[in-house]
């Protein structure tokens, strides 16, 4: 029983972060119908840079918001500059754009950096408390700052003008024109949050996987999905759906060692994690295309 | 006088196609001017045309100063409301937040809030709704929502695409109403396009006839309600 909820903890403290990059990727596609797969270097990248911060004497809390802003220039800027003059290109060229964009910042988190680990340090005090047992203080600050950075943009889009602005112009562009929004700008704006989202998440799972040019791989894969399980169009349903994606994968572990330990029959366990959520992207895909909480588009032909 | 709207030559593509073959015309300040036409004929593209909402050439001039060429929001954002084809409702938002959406770019806080008193007073219906989702509206509330949304942004110029479409006769009688004290109260000038000529013709003070692309006929309302051929085309009796 205690291992289990050990397990369950831990799966929430996973899903905080792939319910990060799930919103990220969400920010994005509700206003361009795209997906940036890049979304994940991105994030190694931030958290390279908040690492880089940290190796120059700053500390976490400082280098964070400092990076979050850079993060957030480097996203708008790479949608002014490169996604902008391709708006009207064809699906494919604009997925191996991003495809260009993941190879480039790998290589130069790479080239800067090395690729070899590196270890970065919880931000997060190292105290006992009452259950600490079942679950780390990393992971308890993870799941909080999740929090935190859900409810301030949840408030940035439900109630101040520029919110609703970004909403009204990834819902119906041309009708954000006439409303005299410069929807363009908006798109960029969405981009720059999108890299700042992700550079909390970067910076919130280095300590937990350690920092290295592969760290996000695997873990865009599971807000990936995240984000359709939740529905690819709905923030609040990829943000479920993170937290969802963190808690199944590890009780599909859990339990796959449970049957071997009383079985003897090796099913499933730890290996097969990601397989997992491969799996779960294609029955989302299969069963219900929009998600736990997204909702059919009808189109009118 | 300088006129409101000045169009010279305008041409517009869509594609390889072209839609608009050198259109002139010009509204005068506080008018209501209607753009008559078979389906097909250009009304529509002209609308989009004057705001760049497809390829065009040609000059347009709004106060006297030129548009062509500038994006749709820095047309709207100098005065020109856009009443678009379908109605443009933000489905997913509440009729409140429409609204709001609509005078983001006001920097006057002030007269946003007394356009709003006036949008209530024109249609109270909308002021009952204002949590409802836009979407579930029905046809007659989203037409004017989206001729409230037209007013927030405090234009001087309104574009109306087809207003009375797919609306049962009373409730286009009632928005025909209201048009005429928006335009009379608030002085704003109307270029309307519709299908329901009769209607547009006593609605309106000034007429022109757009036939595939090219402005076949002009002149006072009156006259071309009374124009055999017109009334025979368009009138159909």
């Amino acid at each position: 029983m205690e291992q289990l909820l050990q397990q369950v903890a831990s799966g929430l403290a996973n899903g905080a972060i792939y319910a990060c990059l799930a919103l990220a990727l969400v920010m994005i596609f509700v206003s361009t119908d795209h997906i940036n797969f890049a979304q994940g270097e991105l994030s190694m990248f931030s958290a390279y840079l908040v690492w880089q911060l940290m190796q120059w004497g700053a500390n976490f809390w400082v280098a964070l918001p400092i990076v979050a802003l850079l993060s957030f220039l480097i996203g708008v800027t790479v949608e002014r500059v490169i996604l902008r003059p391709l708006h009207s290109a064809p699906v494919l060229s604009i997925v191996v754009v991003f495809i260009g964009l993941l190879a480039i910042f790998h290589s130069l988190a790479g080239a800067i950096w090395g690729h070899t680990i590196k270890d970065f340090p919880s931000p997060f005090p190292n105290i006992v408390f009452a259950g600490s047992g079942y679950i780390g203080p990393h992971q308890i600050g993870m799941i909080l700052m999740t929090i935190v950075l859900l409810v301030a943009l949840f408030s940035f889009f439900r109630f101040t003008p520029l919110g609703l602005a970004m909403r009204a112009a990834a819902q119906n562009p041309a009708s954000a024109r006439l409303a005299g929004i410069r929807v363009d700008w908006m798109l960029a704006l969405g981009w720059g949050l999108a890299a700042a989202i992700g550079a909390v998440a970067g910076s919130l799972v280095a300590p937990a996987v350690y920092l290295e040019p592969n760290m996000m791989a695997s873990i865009l894969l599971y807000g990936f999905a995240g984000a359709l399980v939740g529905g690819i169009a709905s923030p609040g349903g990829a943000v479920v759906g993170g937290f969802i994606v963190g808690v199944l994968e590890n009780l599909i572990a859990y339990f796959g060692n449970l049957l071997e330990k009383s079985t003897g029959v090796y099913v499933i366990g730890n290996g097969e994690k990601l397989t997992v959520a491969l799996i779960i992207v294609i029955t989302v895909l299969t069963l219900k295309p929009s998600g736990l909480f997204g909702h059919v588009t009808v189109k009118r032909v | 006088m300088v006129a409101l709207l000045e169009v010279e030559g305008l041409k517009a593509f869509y594609g390889q196609t072209q839609a608009l073959h050198g259109v002139s015309f010009s509204l005068e300040p506080g008018g209501i001017t209607t753009l008559l036409g078979a389906n097909g004929a250009g009304k529509t593209t002209t609308l989009r045309a004057i705001c760049n909402m497809v390829r065009t050439q040609g000059s347009i001039h709004f106060d006297g100063r030129p548009i062509a060429g500038l994006a749709t929001e820095e047309i709207v954002r100098c005065g020109v409301g856009h009443v678009p084809e379908g109605r443009g409702t933000f489905t997913n938002l509440s009729v409140d937040e429409n609204l709001r959406v609509a005078s983001y770019t006001r920097s006057d806080k002030a007269a946003a809030e007394r356009d709003r008193e006036m949008v209530y007073e024109y249609f109270p219906i909308l002021k009952a709704r204002l949590g409802q989702q836009a979407g579930t509206l029905s046809g007659g509330e989203q037409q004017m929502l989206a001729i409230s949304r037209a007013l927030m942004l405090g234009p001087r110029l309104m574009l109306l695409d087809e207003p009375s479409f797919g609306l049962a006769p009373l409730i286009v009688q009632e928005i025909f109403r209201i048009m005429r004290r928006i335009n009379a109260e608030a002085k704003v000038g109307m270029l309307l396009v519709e299908q329901n000529a009769a209607l547009a013709l006593e609605l309106a003070g000034h007429a022109y006839v757009l036939e595939t692309g090219r402005i076949v006929m002009s002149g006072k309302a009156s006259d071309v309600k009374s124009n055999e051929a017109i009334r025979k085309s368009y009138l159909g009796y």
